[in-house]
């Protein structure tokens, strides 16, 4: 009997006894669509995660350096950096003159803040400062109008350049350029609107936001306040020994003997990167754990139902075996029906999963890679195998004579 | 056709027990002789009927010669060649080649039609589709079930359900064909129906074994061999074996 014949023959047969037990078959067919459903969920939630993650923190940018007070990924040891001194707006000069590996340097000090436009409001608005710089640090585009000059940005003009979640609130039907905003009461022309730069991680957009020469916003809010400089570095490449050189600058700056250790940070997108890259990974083995209990718990209840299937056919197998059919026939009807069931509950929950991740996609950011499907439909088929395979042997091995007497 | 056929035309024997003997182990020691080193010999061709008590090991003689079971002393040869020693799967290619069952309960597969019931053996050979179904269909036209071929087995009345059994049992040209109690569910009239159809069967030149327990059917074979206390009690051609009972009959008048 040729592995083609055997096996169109074992469909058939498990085909039909899948059939045969419609609600038995779909009952336990839900164990294993619960399991499916859970699994593929939290990987489209975990790829998600990655994904938006990689789109947001490639708004900070590869190839920039920020200097701040704080590490982005601090430990424990946060209490460390509190007394640190603020970083200071003025360093952005002194590190534009020193230093040759950098290609842009923007100082950028930022609060919250309420624009209004005639009746128009929009509140919870962040409100930056910084120089003609800053366009190019961030590579930002503009759709409208246009960045503010380098002598704009030195002087104090009110002049602002504002988001697209800002432009869509005040001016709903008409071009923002040229118009007057309040801004915390003040009055600011309107230069130009940059290009939509999505959410960070889908938790805040940053397109709400406005931003005025640094003089300006000092201007409302005083000068202490610790700043970012934020440091395009001229190549990918060079960023480690630019990282370098702004240490020494910074050094200088702050006047630290050699024994000292650093009082400021230098911060880059690879630090979020591991960090996210460790947390997602260690919270996704865990999910994915989690989940995979309940398709063990399905694959029990198929282990289950065959041992049922195979006890209430003794007889045909006995019927099977006296007419021909050897161990490997029998064990492979067994295995194939397992599969079916299986392979067909891992279908449906995979359809089930692909509107529900839609679902889930509203709160948290999910992803369903092609991938991700054909692992679920072969882990679903793994658990067919695996749990019919111990019913499956014990069909085989069913001593005809005695298979035959059963009733 | 397979080979097993043409070398039991060269010797004529189909089957061989050479002092055959099983012993159940029931545990705790102890064991259950149900065949005492039974020799026997079956030629290609006879119809014959193996009889006796329930507990007599007729039942035992059944499975042997079926390769449902293994003796555990002795020598099996089937066609010439020894199955007394073979494993699960070799036993399983000499019943689907070379033996067609017919048994008392019919023992079709209830959720298949008559057709793919009598396919059953001829896919376990390994033959394509269109052949095992040409085939099969030829074998219920012949058991003149060439009308119902898509009824499933509770669809038909037990007479049609043994016809289907027994076009399953021919259908890949055995060696012989073992029935056992092949009229026992069956009311007589139907019965009879097919005891008629195994005569002819036999006249076509098919090896034929019937085990039963009644007289008047085993009175349909050729020959017979009683089985007590599992030996070999009698083993007479029909004419003889029908003197013996006479005798048997006239000494209990006597008495």
């Amino acid at each position: 009997m040729t592995l083609g014949v055997e096996l169109r023959e074992g469909f058939k047969i498990s085909f039909a006894a899948v059939m045969a037990n419609k609600v038995r078959a779909v009952l336990t067919t839900l164990g294993i669509i619960i399991g499916i459903v859970s699994v593929t969920l939290m990987g489209a939630a975990i790829e998600g995660l990655n994904r938006a993650f990689q789109n947001s923190i490639s708004s900070l940018g590869a190839d920039v350096l920020y200097i701040q007070k704080w590490p982005w990924v601090a430990g424990e040891e946060w209490w460390r950096y509190r007394n640190r001194r603020d970083i200071k707006p003025e360093y952005a000069e002194t590190i534009k003159k020193d230093a040759t590996l950098a290609s842009a340097v923007a100082p950028v000090q930022g609060r919250m803040g309420t624009v209004k436009y005639g009746d128009l409001t929009a509140s919870n608005v962040q409100i930056f400062g910084t120089t003609a710089d800053y366009a190019l640090v961030t590579g930002m585009d503009m759709a409208d109008g246009r960045f503010f000059t380098d002598q704009e940005g030195r002087g104090d003009r009110p002049l602002v350049v504002i988001g697209g979640d800002v432009a869509s609130k005040l001016f709903p039907n008409q071009d923002p350029v040229g118009k007057t905003i309040k801004i915390n009461g003040l009055s600011f022309r309107i230069l130009g609107v940059y290009s939509k730069q999505g959410s960070f991680m889908g938790m805040f957009s940053l397109d709400n936001r406005v931003i005025i020469p640094l003089g300006e916003f000092e201007k409302m809010y005083g000068r202490e306040y610790g700043a970012t400089i934020q440091v395009r570095v001229v190549s990918q490449k060079e960023m480690d020994d630019a990282k370098e050189e702004l240490r020494g600058i910074m050094r200088k700056l702050r006047k630290l003997a050699p024994d000292q250790p650093d009082d400021f940070s230098i911060n880059q997108q690879d630090l979020l990167t591991n960090a996210f890259g460790k947390i997602t990974g260690v919270v996704g083995a865990v999910g994915i754990f989690v989940t995979a209990l309940s398709l063990f718990v399905g694959g029990i209840g198929i282990m289950n139902i065959m041992f049922v299937s195979v006890t209430e056919r003794t007889k045909e197998i006995g019927i099977r075996k006296a007419l021909g059919a050897r161990r490997q026939t029998i064990l492979l009807q067994f295995l194939i029906e397992a599969s079916l069931i299986c392979l067909s509950g891992g279908i449906i929950g995979l359809g089930l999963s692909y509107p529900l991740s839609m679902l889930v996609d509203k709160f948290l950011p999910t992803a369903m890679p092609v991938s991700l499907a054909i692992i679920a439909i072969l882990i679903s088929l793994l658990v067919g195998v695996i749990s019919g395979i111990v019913p499956a042997y014990r069909a085989s091995r069913l001593d005809p004579v005695e298979a035959l007497r059963y009733e | 056709m397979s080979n097993e056929n043409t070398d039991a035309a060269a010797n004529g024997k189909v089957i061989e027990l050479i002092k055959v003997s099983k012993i159940y182990d029931m545990g705790a020691e102890v064991q259950v002789q149900a065949l005492s080193e039974i020799s026997l010999t079956i030629e290609k061709g006879e119809y014959v009927a193996i009889m006796g008590p329930s507990g007599s090991g007729k039942t035992t003689l059944m499975n042997i010669l079926g390769c449902l079971d293994t003796p555990t002393s002795g020598k099996y040869l089937f066609n010439g060649i020894d199955v007394s020693d073979m494993d699960d799967n070799e036993l399983a290619r000499v019943r689907n080649r070379g033996i067609g069952f017919v048994f008392q309960t019919f023992n079709l597969i209830p959720r298949s039609d008559a057709l793919h019931n009598v396919e059953l053996p001829l896919i376990y050979s390994g033959i394509g589709v269109e052949e095992r179904r040409a085939r099969a269909k030829k074998m219920l036209e012949m058991v003149g079930l060439g009308e119902r071929i898509h009824h499933k087995p509770n669809e038909l009345s037990g007479g049609q359900r043994q016809r289907v059994a027994i076009a399953r049992a021919l259908v890949n040209n055995p060696a012989i064909i073992l029935a056992d109690e092949p009229t026992g569910n069956l009311d007589s009239r139907t019965g009879d129906e097919i005891m008629t159809f195994f005569e002819e069967l036999h006249a076509q030149g098919n090896t034929i074994i019937l085990v039963t327990h009644e007289e008047y059917i085993a009175e349909h074979a050729k020959r017979i061999i009683r089985i007590r206390d599992g030996r070999i009690e009698s083993d007479l051609p029909i004419e003889k074996n029908h003197k013996a009972q006479m005798t048997k009959a006239a000494e209990k008048v006597q008495k």
